[in-house]
């Protein structure tokens, strides 16, 4: 079942006041399009959860003839930050934008909390 | 030399912290007594993590008990904390000629030399790599002299111990058959294999797939201003995998099961790139 509209706003609050998050975004998985975000200035929000949902499904395709199932949080570290998302059973990816120094895991934990909101 | 094992254990005993526990491992593992200089070594890399002689010793210790794997790791991680460690690049050159790498042993030897010009053995094993007197198998022997003494019957490298090319680009790291794989950017395997856990071949399944995956990376990160992608580290429902570009047209996957923690599987992602990034400027 999909979460009401008004949950996504509070999913989304449970990941960007992590500190050193610089926004998060709900996605499509299936056609990359934006659901809701909370994103700062300057970060193009279409054009990354388009990218982001292609690298999304390439890594599932990946990941499931490697034999490792389904997954479950991703992490893609650059020099100058990071993404980091987890997908939903219901086909939504939450996504987060965060600076170098981010704690890890603590943002997993809030993505893997706001999946459980969506669904 | 029994009289000066007793006197450093119980001087080790009294301060645990000391480190003669580096001199007490090297007395036993030059008697034989590899289990206890297995024990004394991993005690004092326990108390001494960052100290580059003990994964030393450690690694001259499991390269005794023909435990190369682990031993490459640890001269490996010699060499990160002291780039310049002699007995680490001598272990290393060692591993190398084993597996009948000699452009890597010679490397690693030629290392040792800028770094100790005037140690014989160095000088002596990297003349033999090069065909000057004796050949790789000598050269082995010899550059395991200053390292792992008890390895010093040189071992014939049999065609059965030169790998393929592709083999090799993993040499000497765990899972190099079953668990790490790099691509081209076309998704081409350039080396390494990949089984599931029933033991299936899944190598070229998962290329395919992988096939752009470097691209996309570099593209998402780009758009966000964060630099260059430097890694993607993904959990599964029954195991971890990590991506790394070790080169800018190459892509390395190396996957575990979930008993392997992710930072783990970074290092040895790290560890693997390094290789990778070796074997491909050597075949460039």
């Amino acid at each position: 079942m999909t979460a009401p509209a008004a949950a996504y706003g509070k999913a989304l609050d449970l990941i960007t006041r992590v500190r050193s998050v610089r926004g998060a975004m709900l996605v499509s998985a299936e056609d990359g399009i934006v659901v809701a975000e909370q994103l700062m200035e300057g970060i193009k929000g279409p054009a990354v959860s388009a990218l982001a949902a292609s690298l999304a499904a390439r890594l599932q395709r990946a990941m499931e003839a490697a034999g490792v199932g389904a997954s479950l949080f991703w992490h893609l570290q650059a020099e100058q930050g990071a993404l980091l998302v987890v997908p939903t059973s219901g086909g939504t990816l939450v996504v987060a934008v965060a600076e170098p120094d981010v704690n890890v895991g603590l943002v997993r934990l809030e993505l893997l909390r706001a999946a459980e909101v969506v669904g | 030399m029994p009289d000066e094992i007793k006197t450093l254990s119980s001087q080790l005993a009294q301060d645990p912290d000391s480190l003669v526990f580096l001199r007490l491992g090297e007395l036993l593992r030059h008697k034989g007594q590899l289990d206890t200089a297995h024990r004394v070594a991993l005690t004092g890399l326990e108390r001494h993590p960052h100290l580059p002689d003990a994964h030393d010793l450690y690694a001259r210790i499991l390269a005794d008990k023909h435990d190369y794997e682990r031993a490459f790791d640890e001269w490996d991680m010699a060499l990160r904390i002291a780039p310049d460690h002699v007995g680490a690049l001598k272990g290393l050159a060692f591993l190398y000629f084993k597996i009948g790498d000699v452009q890597q042993a010679a490397a690693h030897l030629e290392a040792a030399q800028r770094v100790a010009p005037d140690d014989p053995g160095v000088a002596q094993a990297l003349a033999m790599a090069r065909g000057e007197g004796g050949g790789p198998a000598d050269a082995e022997a010899v550059a395991g002299g200053g390292a792992t003494e008890a390895l010093t019957a040189p071992e014939p490298i049999a065609p059965a111990a030169q790998p393929l090319e592709e083999a090799r680009v993993f040499a000497g790291l765990e899972g190099a058959q079953e668990g790490l794989l790099l691509l081209d950017a076309s998704g081409r395997v350039l080396g390494g294999a990949l089984k599931d856990s029933g033991g299936r071949d899944v190598t070229d399944a998962v290329a395919a797939y992988l096939a752009g995956v470097s691209q996309e990376a570099a593209r998402t990160v780009k758009l966000l201003g964060l630099g260059k992608w430097t890694g993607l580290a993904a959990e599964g429902n029954h195991g971890h995998v990590h991506l790394a570009a070790p080169t800018s047209d190459a892509l390395l996957l190396v996957v575990r099961d979930r008993a392997v923690p992710m930072g783990r599987l970074a290092v040895i992602a790290q560890r693997a790139a390094l290789a990778a990034r070796r074997w491909l400027e050597a075949h460039a």
